[in-house]
C-alpha cells in the first residue's frame, strides 16, 4: 500500500502565511477568558519583574544595612526581603489559578466547535478527508493550541516585558555598556524571523504525518479481519514504518533548525555580555566605575538569560501552535450547507409548505417524486459521466416501490440525495410536491427515515440506538417497532434487555442482529416518508421472511423507497424501477419487469433464466 | 467515508442471547485500565533507552559541558574583579586578553554544545518514538480481533498519538531539564559551601521542605494524568465513532443529542485538564515560598554572622547572590515532573495494552504443511474434540467432531447465532479452541507460522473494508508480489474487472480519492478478487456475498467452481444459492451440527434444511 501521500486535500495556500496571523484567529476563543488572560499576564509581569527586584533588595541590605551594622535595618531589610518574596510565590500561583480553568476551557471549547462543526458537515466532505487527519485535529493539535496559550502566549508577553525593563534599567544603570548588550538584537530578529518560516513548514509537515499514522492506525483495526485473515502484518507493518521513519526524518529536520537557533540565541548574547565584561573591566581599571556598579550591571544582565533563552522555544512552540491553528482552522472554515430561510417568509406558493417541526408538509400529498434528477459527485473529475443522469420516478403516496439495478449503479447514491446527503447536480426532488431545496435539512430529515445498508450503531444503549429515529418515542413504541424488525426477541434476552449497551464501547452485536436494530431505528418514528438500502440483507430466510410480513404493514402506510437485490426484497413493493446507466429505465410490477424486461430478468435470476 | 463506515465492529461475537449473561464485576475495557505490572511505565522507557545509552551518554556529556559553559560566565565576573582590574591598573594586558578569549569560548560554548545536544537527544528521541509507535502498532496487529472490537480504534489512536506525544514532550524537553537542575544545583551549592559552610549547609537543609513538596507533586499530578489520558481517550473514541457514523448521525438528526454527548466527555477533560494546571500551580507557590523564606532566612543569619564578625561581607554578598540562583532550577525541575508524570500516565498505558498477551500466540517452533498430494491444491480439514467459549463466559460451540477431506466444498447454514461463524473463525484461527484441536492436513493449525497459515487457510468476511490505496493495492493484499496481469486475472475471474475499469483511473484509482467510490457489492468484489489471488488451499467465505445481486452471486459462484474448484472451501451463507455448489451442507443450530448430509439427501428429509430450503424457495417467487 503506498500510503496517503497527501491525505487532506491539499489546502489552498493563497496568503503567504504568517504565524501572528494564525494566532490571531485564536482571538474568538480568548475573547470570553480575556479579562482573566489580562489579568493574568499583567500579574506574570509584575512577578517577573518582582523577581527583578530581588537581587536589587539583596544588594541593598549588604551594602547597606549590613555594611553599616545596623541591627534594625538588617531586621528590616529581612522583612522587606520576606514579603518581596512572598508576593512573588503569590503572584505566581494567582497567575496560574487565573487561567487554569479558562485556557483548558479555551481548547474544550474549541474541540466543540471542530465536533460540531464536523456533524454537520457534507458527507462529500466526510468522503475526501481521512478520519485520522481530522482525529488529529481535534487532539494534537488542540493539544498544542492549549499549551502555547498557558505557556508561550503569556511568556512572550512577559519575558518580552522583562527583557525590556531589564534593557531599561541596563541603559540606565550605565548606558554605554547597555548598549553593547543591545547590539545582537537586530542580527537575532532577523535569524529569528529567518528561522520561523523554515519552522513552520517543517512543523506542519510533521503534523500531516501525525495524522496520516492515525489513520494507518485506525485502519489497521477497522481492517483487522482483513490483515488477519490474509496474515499480512508484515507489509501493513511496513508502510506503517516507512510512515514513522518519514515523521521521523521531518522531526529530526525540526530539531536541526531548532538547534541552530537555539545555538544562536544562547552564543550572540552571551558574546555581546562578555564584551561588555571586558570594557566595564577596562572602564573599572580606569577608575571610571566602581566595582560594585560593574557587578549590579552584570547580575542584571544575567538575571535577563533566562528570559532570552527562552525565546528559542518560545518561538518554535509558538510556530507549531500557528501550523496547529492552520489545520483547525481549514477544517472549521469550511463552509457548512447553506439551509433554506424556514417556511412562511417564502413567497406564497409554499406556505402550505412544512408547517409544525417533524410533521409531513401539508402538500399536494403527490408523494416522492424525482424529475430529471442528476448527480455528480461534486469533487469528481468535470469529464467524467454523471452517477444520475436525469432520472424520472414516482412513488406515489402510500406506495413502496424498489429500486433494482445492477451492483455500483448509483442505487445508494441515489437513497442519499432524499435526505439531502449529497446535494443533487440537477434536477428537483419532491415530497408531496414540496421541493427538498426548500425545506430545511433538520426538517427534511425529520420527515424522511433511512435505514443503511451498513448498519452502525453508537455507543449507548440499544433503546437509544433505535430512538435515534425518534427521541419522544415511549416504550410501547419502541417494542413495536422491535417487533417490527423482529428484534424483540433477541434484545429481550440480552444481558440488560433494551438498556444494554451496544455500539464501538458495547456489546458487539452480530451483523443481521445491527441490521434489524437500524431497521427499528427507521421505523420508529413512523416517518411519512422511507428510504431503506437492502436492508435485509444480513438476514437469514427464516428471519427476512418475518420481517418482510412485519414490514409489509408498517409499509402500507409510508410512502417507500427500498432498494433490493433479491425477489423477496422486491415482492414487499407494489412496483419496481430499474435503475441503468443512471436512468430509471423500466418501471412497472415484480411480474411485469420480469416478462418485458431482460435486464430485470437477469439480475433477479441470474444468467440461466436471463439467456432463456 | 465510503470505506470507512464499515466500523462498527463486526460479529466475533457470541450473538445470541446467553452467552453474555455472565458478567465480569468491572470490566477493564470500560475504563480504559488495561491492567499492567506495577512499574511497567519505567520498565518499559528503559527498554525503549537502553539500545541507545551511548548516545544518551553522549548527550549528557554535551549538556554537562554546556552547563560547565553556562555556569562560566559568573566565574569570569570574579576573575574581571579580582585579578583583572588590579592587573591593568598596573599595566598589564594578558589577563583582560585571557578574559576576553575566556568569555568568547563561554559563549561559544554553551551555544555550540546546545547545538549539538539538541541534534544528539533528537535522534536518540526520535528513534525511541519510533521504536515505541512501532511496538504499539505491531503488538496491536498481534491481538486477537476480540480485543479490538472491545479495545475500539479510538484508544489504540489514543495510545498511538497523543500517549506518545507526551513521552516525546518529555524526552524533548524533560531530559535537558532535567540535567540543567541537577547540574546547576550541585554547582551552585558546591560554590556556595566553598564560599560558608554554615551559609552552604543551611541551602542545602533548604532541599529537605522542597524534597517533601516533589514528592507531593508527584503524587497529586500522577493521579490527574491518570485521569486526563483516560478523558482524552474517551474524547477520541466519540470522535471517531461520529465520524465513521456519519451518514445514521446526519440523517437520524442526531447532531444536537450528539453535541449534549460531547459536551459531557469534553468537559470531563476539560476539569481534568484544569486540575492538571492548578497541581502545577499549588506546587510552584509552595515551592517558590520555600525558596524564597529560605532566601530571607539565609541572609539575615549571614548579616548577623557579619556582624558578629565571623563572615567576611564579600562572602555574604556573593553568597546571597548564589543562594538566590540555588532556587532557580525549581520551576524547571516543576516543569520536569511534569511532564514526566504525564508521559508516565501515559507509558502506563501504552505498558498494559502492550501486556495483553495475543490470544493466538505464534509457534515456539512452527511446523510446515505436508507438500500437496497429486498436485491438488485442497487440503483436509479436521476438528478434534473441539469446544469453544468466550472468556466472558458462555460456551458457544459444545464438543464437536468434523472432517471435511481436502477439495470438499462445504455449506454451513443455520439461523444468525448459531455459530457458524464461530466455527469459521476457529478454522481461519482467528480464535484458538477452548478444548481440542483443528487440523489442516493433520498439521495443528497452532503449530503454523502465519505466512504458513495463510497459504493454507483465507477467510473473506462480511465487511469488505477497502485500505488507503489504489483499487489493485487492495486487490495484492491477497498476494503482495502478484503481477498486475495476475491481479488483473483475478478481478476479470471474479466479474469485477468491468467496473475497475470504469473508474477513473482503473486499476490505479485511489479508494479514497476522486471519484473512487465503490459501493458496499463492489467492495464484497474486491475481497473476493483478494482471496483469489491469495490462492489458498481452504477459502472460507463469511457472509460473504450479502451484498451482490444476482448476478454478481452467480459470478463469485462460477469463479468459486472454476478457479477454485480443487480447493476445500467452507462456506456460510444466508442464501441458500450458495448451496448449490455445494458437495455437502452442514446444518448448525444453537452451536451443534445438527444435520450433515449431501444437499440432495438433506432436501428429501423433512429437516431443517429442508424447511430452510423450502422458505427460501417461496422468498424466490
Amino acid at each position: 500500500m503506498s500510503l496517503l501521500d497527501e491525505t487532506a486535500p491539499a489546502p489552498a495556500r493563497e496568503a503567504p502565511r504568517s504565524a501572528v496571523r494564525s494566532l490571531l484567529r485564536l482571538w474568538p476563543y480568548l475573547r470570553p477568558v480575556r479579562a482573566r488572560w489580562g489579568t493574568a499576564a499583567v500579574v506574570g509581569t509584575v512577578a517577573s519583574v518582582v523577581g527583578l527586584a530581588i537581587p536589587l533588595v539583596l544588594k541593598w541590605i549588604i551594602d547597606g544595612p549590613v555594611a553599616a551594622g545596623d541591627t534594625t535595618g538588617v531586621w528590616w531589610g529581612g522583612v522587606l526581603l520576606l514579603a518581596v518574596g512572598v508576593a512573588e510565590a503569590a503572584l505566581f500561583g494567582l497567575r496560574r489559578w487565573l487561567v487554569a480553568r479558562p485556557l483548558a476551557g479555551v481548547e474544550a471549547a474549541m474541540r466543540a466547535d471542530l465536533y460540531g462543526h464536523l456533524q454537520r458537515l457534507p458527507v462529500a466532505f466526510h468522503d475526501r478527508w481521512a478520519s485520522g487527519q481530522l482525529l488529529s485535529r481535534g487532539t494534537t493539535d488542540l493539544q498544542l493550541l492549549r499549551m502555547f496559550l498557558v505557556f508561550p502566549l503569556t511568556f512572550l508577553l512577559v519575558n518580552g516585558v522583562t527583557i525590556v525593563v531589564g534593557c531599561i534599567v541596563l541603559l540606565a544603570q550605565e548606558w554605554t555598556l547597555g548598549l553593547v548588550l543591545l547590539a545582537p538584537v537586530l542580527p537575532l530578529v532577523v535569524l529569528c524571523s529567518m528561522f520561523e518560516a523554515r519552522y513552520s513548514v517543517a512543523a506542519r509537515r510533521a503534523q500531516d504525518q501525525v495524522g496520516d499514522l492515525a489513520t494507518v492506525v485506525e485502519e489497521a483495526v477497522l481492517g483487522i479481519r482483513i490483515i488477519k485473515g490474509f496474515g499480512r502484518h508484515r507489509s501493513q507493518a511496513r508502510a506503517f514504518r516507512a510512515l514513522n521513519e518519514r515523521l521521523k526524518g521531518t522531526e529530526l529536520h525540526k530539531a536541526r533548525l531548532l538547534a541552530t537557533i537555539w545555538g544562536l540565541i544562547l552564543t550572540l548574547p552571551e558574546l555581546a555580555l562578555g564584551a561588555a565584561l571586558v570594557l566595564g573591566t577596562m572602564r573599572v581599571a580606569d577608575g571610571d566605575m566602581s566595582a560594585g556598579t560593574l557587578v549590579a550591571f552584570l547580575s542584571t544582565a544575567l538575571a535577563l538569560r533566562w528570559p532570552v533563552e527562552s525565546l528559542g522555544f518560545l518561538l518554535a512552540m509558538s510556530n507549531e501552535a500557528a501550523t496547529a491553528a492552520d489545520r483547525y482552522f481549514e477544517v472549521v472554515d469550511t463552509p457548512l450547507p447553506k439551509d433554506p430561510a424556514e417556511p412562511g417568509t417564502s413567497a406564497g406558493a409554499t406556505s402550505a409548505g412544512a408547517t409544525s417541526a417533524g410533521a409531513a408538509p401539508a402538500g399536494d400529498g403527490s408523494g416522492l417524486r424525482l424529475s430529471g434528477v442528476t448527480f455528480r459527485f461534486p469533487d469528481a473529475d468535470p469529464g467524467a459521466p454523471p452517477v444520475l443522469d436525469g432520472v424520472d420516478l414516482h412513488v406515489r403516496s402510500g406506495e413502496t416501490v424498489a429500486l433494482v439495478g445492477t451492483t455500483g449503479s448509483g442505487k445508494t447514491t441515489l437513497t442519499a440525495l432524499v435526505p439531502r446527503l449529497h446535494e443533487l447536480t440537477g434536477g428537483r426532488i419532491t415530497l408531496d410536491g414540496v421541493d427538498i431545496q426548500r425545506v430545511p435539512r433538520h426538517r427534511l430529515r425529520g420527515m424522511v427515515a433511512v435505514a443503511f445498508e451498513e448498519p452502525t450503531l453508537f455507543s449507548a444503549s440499544v433503546a437509544e440506538n433505535v430512538r435515534m429515529g425518534a427521541p419522544d418515542a415511549d416504550d410501547e413504541e419502541l417494542w413495536r417497532a422491535l417487533e417490527v424488525a423482529q428484534a424483540a426477541g433477541f434484545v429481550r434476552a440480552l444481558p440488560q434487555g433494551e438498556r444494554t449497551q451496544v455500539g464501538e464501547q458495547g456489546l458487539s452485536l452480530s451483523g443481521g442482529q445491527r441490521q434489524r436494530l437500524a431497521l427499528a431505528r427507521a421505523v420508529i418514528g413512523r416517518p411519512p416518508f422511507l428510504v431503506l438500502d437492502d436492508p435485509l440483507s444480513a438476514l437469514d430466510v427464516h428471519t427476512e421472511a418475518k420481517v418482510e410480513a412485519a414490514l409489509r404493514e408498517v409499509l402500507a402506510s409510508t410512502t417507500a423507497l427500498v432498494v433490493a437485490h433479491r425477489p423477496s426484497t422486491v415482492l414487499l413493493a407494489d412496483r419496481a424501477a430499474l435503475l441503468s446507466g443512471g436512468r430509471i429505465t423500466a418501471v412497472g410490477t415484480h411480474q411485469e419487469l420480469l416478462r418485458d424486461s431482460a435486464e430485470y430478468r437477469h439480475l433477479m435470476s441470474g444468467d440461466r433464466e436471463g439467456e432463456r | 467515508m465510503t470505506t470507512i463506515s464499515t466500523a462498527t465492529p463486526a460479529t466475533p461475537g457470541p450473538p445470541e442471547p446467553g452467552a453474555h449473561t455472565a458478567q465480569a464485576p468491572v470490566d477493564p475495557f470500560d475504563r480504559d485500565v488495561l491492567p499492567a505490572p506495577p512499574d511497567a511505565a519505567r520498565r518499559l522507557l528503559g527498554s525503549l533507552l537502553r539500545p541507545h545509552r551511548l548516545r544518551v551518554s553522549v548527550a549528557v556529556l554535551l549538556l554537562l559541558g554546556q552547563q560547565a559553559a553556562v555556569q562560566g560566565g559568573p566565574l569570569l565576573v570574579a576573575f574581571a574583579i579580582d585579578h583583572v582590574v588590579p592587573a591593568l591598573r598596573e599595566g598589564r594586558y594578558p589577563p583582560l586578553f585571557w578574559l576576553a578569549v575566556g568569555y568568547a569560548v563561554c559563549a561559544g560554548a554553551s551555544g555550540g554544545l546546545q547545538y549539538a545536544f539538541t541534534r544528539a537527544a533528537a535522534r536518540v528521541n526520535q528513534s525511541v518514538l519510533v521504536e515505541l509507535r512501532g511496538r504499539i502498532y505491531r503488538h496491536a496487529q498481534a491481538l486477537s480481533v476480540d480485543f479490538h472490537d472491545r479495545y475500539t480504534s479510538g484508544r489504540l489512536i489514543s495510545r498511538s498519538t497523543t500517549d506518545v506525544e507526551s513521552l516525546r514532550e518529555l524526552l524533548d524537553e524533560g531530559l535537558q531539564e532535567l540535567l540543567g537542575v541537577v547540574v546547576s544545583v550541585a554547582y551552585i551549592a558546591a560554590l556556595l559551601l566553598y564560599l560558608d559552610l554554615g551559609l552552604g549547609g543551611a541551602a542545602l537543609a533548604s532541599f529537605v521542605p522542597l524534597g517533601l513538596l516533589v514528592r507531593d507533586f508527584q503524587r497529586r499530578s500522577m493521579r490527574v494524568y491518570r485521569k486526563r489520558s483516560t478523558a482524552i481517550a474517551s474524547v477520541i473514541v466519540k470522535f471517531a465513532e461520529t465520524l465513521n457514523g456519519i451518514r445514521p448521525v446526519q440523517s437520524f438528526r442526531q447532531e444536537r443529542a450528539n453535541d449534549e454527548r460531547f459536551r459531557a466527555l469534553n468537559a470531563d477533560h476539560w476539569k481534568v485538564n484544569g486540575d492538571s494546571i492548578l497541581e502545577m500551580a499549588r506546587y510552584v507557590v509552595a515551592s517558590r515560598l520555600t525558596a524564597n523564606v529560605a532566601v530571607a532566612a539565609i541572609v539575615l543569619w549571614g548579616a548577623y554572622r557579619v556582624a558578629d564578625g565571623t563572615l567576611a561581607l564579600g562572602a555574604l554578598a556573593a553568597a546571597a547572590l548564589y543562594v538566590r540562583r540555588l532556587y532557580d532550577p525549581i520551576d524547571r525541575l516543576g516543569m520536569f515532573l511534569n511532564s514526566y508524570q504525564s508521559a508516565a500516565a501515559s507509558l502506563e498505558k501504552i505498558a498494559g495494552l502492550l501486556a495483553q498477551v495475543p490470544g493466538v500466540p505464534e509457534p515456539r517452533r512452527p511446523r510446515e504443511l505436508p507438500p500437496v498430494r497429486d498436485g491438488r491444491p485442497g487440503r483436509a480439514v479436521r476438528f478434534e474434540g473441539v469446544s469453544f467459549g468466550y472468556r466472558t463466559g458462555g460456551e458457544v460451540l459444545p464438543r464437536f467432531d468434523l472432517a471435511i477431506p481436502a477439495g470438499q466444498t462445504v455449506a454451513v447454514v443455520g439461523a444468525t447465532g448459531a455459530g457458524k461463524s464461530t466455527l469459521a473463525k476457529l478454522l481461519a484461527r482467528f480464535y484458538d479452541a477452548s478444548h481440542g484441536r483443528v487440523l489442516l492436513d493433520g498439521v495443528d493449525l497452532r503449530e503454523l507460522s502465519t505466512p504458513e497459515l495463510r497459504r493454507g487457510v483465507v477467510m473473506v468476511t462480511q465487511e469488505a473494508f477497502l485500505f488507503s490505496g489504489t483499487v489493485a493495492e487492495n486487490i495484492a493484499i491477497g498476494r503482495p508480489d502478484a503481477t498486475r496481469a495476475e491481479v488483473e486475472e483475478a478481478a476479470r475471474a471474479i466479474g469485477a474487472h468491468d467496473f475497475i475499469t470504469a473508474l477513473p483511473d482503473g486499476y490505479d484509482t485511489d479508494v479514497r480519492k476522486r471519484g473512487g467510490r465503490i459501493s458496499a457489492g463492489q467492495r464484497q468484489l474486491v475481497a473476493f478478487a483478494r482471496a483469489l489471488l491469495a490462492d489458498p488451499a481452504v477459502l472460507i467465505l463469511d457472509e460473504a456475498t450479502s451484498s451482490l445481486d444476482v448476478p454478481g452471486e452467480q459470478a463469485v459462484q462460477r469463479a468459486m467452481h472454476t478457479v477454485l474448484g480443487d480447493r476445500t472451501a467452507v462456506v456460510i451463507a444466508h442464501r441458500l444459492s450458495t448451496v448449490e455448489i455445494a458437495d455437502r451442507v452442514l446444518v448448525m443450530a444453537d452451536g451443534r451440527l445438527v444435520e450433515d448430509g449431501p444437499p440432495g439427501e438433506l432436501l428429501a428429509g423433512t429437516g431443517r434444511f429442508a424447511q430452510l430450503h423450502r422458505a427460501w424457495q417461496d422468498s424466490l417467487t
